[in-house]
């Protein structure tokens, strides 16, 4: 249809936005957020084995500032809830969140009022990920669907109106504290 | 050399007593002289050249689980598809975070989805709490539910990780009819738990679903026809004519 028929073979065409989107997934550096068990299986996933510098996610960055991706990994107690809000506000944009774990999913088995009943009620969640603790594969899984969805990701003005719209969806959404029965 | 503190001053007289036990004396037996011992190090990353490659290569090539590694869960059927939850809640009891809701509802000879009496009309399992310990499935007095070896769970809302009966039922053998459908001609429910039925009576069709809001065929046909005006059409092929 396009140009893309009458150019020789050996041209790849893309898109801005996919090239940055491209650029951006395969250099997703993470933060260190690791709370308890699911800590040890995110250790797991960058050492040897699984190898995480496989997808550019060379090392774990312990100052906020490197870094792009925060796994909070493990349950999220009340008074850690500030800092870990702290620790992502720190962060330059883009940022992205995955809740490693049911606990930070959701709270997990733990239904009590000394933890925080999933972190997306403190800080924006990307994807989730079930597991107690999730096993390596299943986060490199989690990591993997982030990287198609920073792929997809807009830029420039398109970015703002995709804000403007999740913004506005997320306002007429049932808030997460008053959600009932299992989504709560 | 001047001892300044009590921890020095332990280590000298350690370290008079001539028994080798001193760091300082144990460097100077080192056979290996001041410029072997950088290329030294290079011995063990010349040995690893040799050794098996341990990186797993996810995505690419996903190595198997163990045999009765805790992932996903299964609804399971009867051998002629009706299901073989009962709707007793006794997984949703067992469970300690309260991931599992269960409803039950009456099983009637118009639609039956599992051979006894009763069934379970919601079965919902959040995966966003679930933490895969397996209590539920020493619970379930029927074996309906199972574990499969699936662990590719990660989503991007927690609406999405609640799985519903469609999502978690098994899927359909060639033996099988999806249920509700009538129970096995002749058999009772403890046929079926003796492992007498093995597939579904030839002839067995699928009843009409109208506790998931599916409609009988003469009762959508009454409505497209009122809906059109015309009692005497023929247009509807789905419909009996009277």
């Amino acid at each position: 249809m396009g140009i893309e028929e009458k150019l020789p073979s050996g041209f790849l065409l893309t898109t801005v936005e996919q090239a940055a989107g491209w650029v951006r997934k395969a250099s997703v550096f993470p933060a260190t957020f690791g709370l308890a068990c699911c800590a040890i299986e995110m250790m797991t996933t960058g050492a040897g084995r699984y190898d995480m510098a496989r997808f550019g996610m060379e090392v774990f960055r312990g100052s906020p500032r490197q870094a792009d991706l925060m796994i909070v990994a493990g349950r999220v107690s009340q008074k850690m809830a500030p800092v870990l809000r702290q620790v992502y506000d720190q962060m330059p944009n883009p940022k992205w969140v995955i809740s490693m774990g049911v606990c930070a999913s959701s709270g997990g088995m733990f239904n009590n009022y000394a933890i925080v009943q999933g972190v997306d009620h403190i800080v924006p969640v990307d994807i989730y990920l079930p597991g107690c603790p999730p096993r390596p594969e299943m986060l490199l899984d989690a990591i993997l669907k982030l990287h198609s969805k920073i792929q997809g990701e807009k830029l420039g003005v398109n970015r703002e109106q995709a804000a403007r719209e999740a913004e506005e969806a997320a306002l007429k959404a049932v808030p997460t504290i008053e959600m009932k029965g299992l989504l709560r | 050399m001047t001892t300044d503190s009590p921890r020095d001053r332990d280590r000298e007289k350690k370290g008079t007593g001539g028994d080798g036990r001193d760091s300082r004396a144990g460097r100077d037996k080192d056979p290996r002289t001041s410029f072997e011992n950088p290329v030294a190090g290079f011995g063990v990353t010349f040995s690893a050249m040799f050794k098996k490659r341990l990186t797993e290569q996810y995505p690419e090539y996903k190595k198997p689980t163990a045999p009765r590694f805790h992932g996903r869960h299964q609804l399971n059927r009867h051998p002629d598809g009706l299901e073989k939850c009962i709707g007793c809640e006794l997984c949703a009891w067992a469970c300690p975070a309260d991931a599992i809701y269960v409803e039950g509802a009456d099983n009637t000879d118009e639609e039956r989805y599992s051979p006894g009496e009763r069934y379970g009309r919601v079965y919902q399992i959040n995966y966003a709490r679930c933490i895969l310990c397996g209590l539920c499935i020493e619970a379930c007095p029927t074996r309906a539910l199972t574990m499969t070896n699936d662990y590719e769970l990660a989503d991007s809302t927690r609406a999405s990780l609640i799985y519903t009966k469609d999502e978690l039922l098994a899927g359909l053998t060639e033996e099988m009819v999806d249920s509700p459908h009538a129970i096995f001609p002749g058999a009772d429910e403890s046929h079926y738990y003796q492992g007498l039925i093995t597939g579904a009576a030839p002839g067995t069709v699928r009843q009409v679903a109208v506790g998931k809001g599916e409609k009988r065929a003469d009762a959508v046909t009454e409505d497209e026809v009122a809906a059109a005006g015309q009692p005497d059409t023929t247009a509807h092929p789905g419909g009996a004519t009277r």
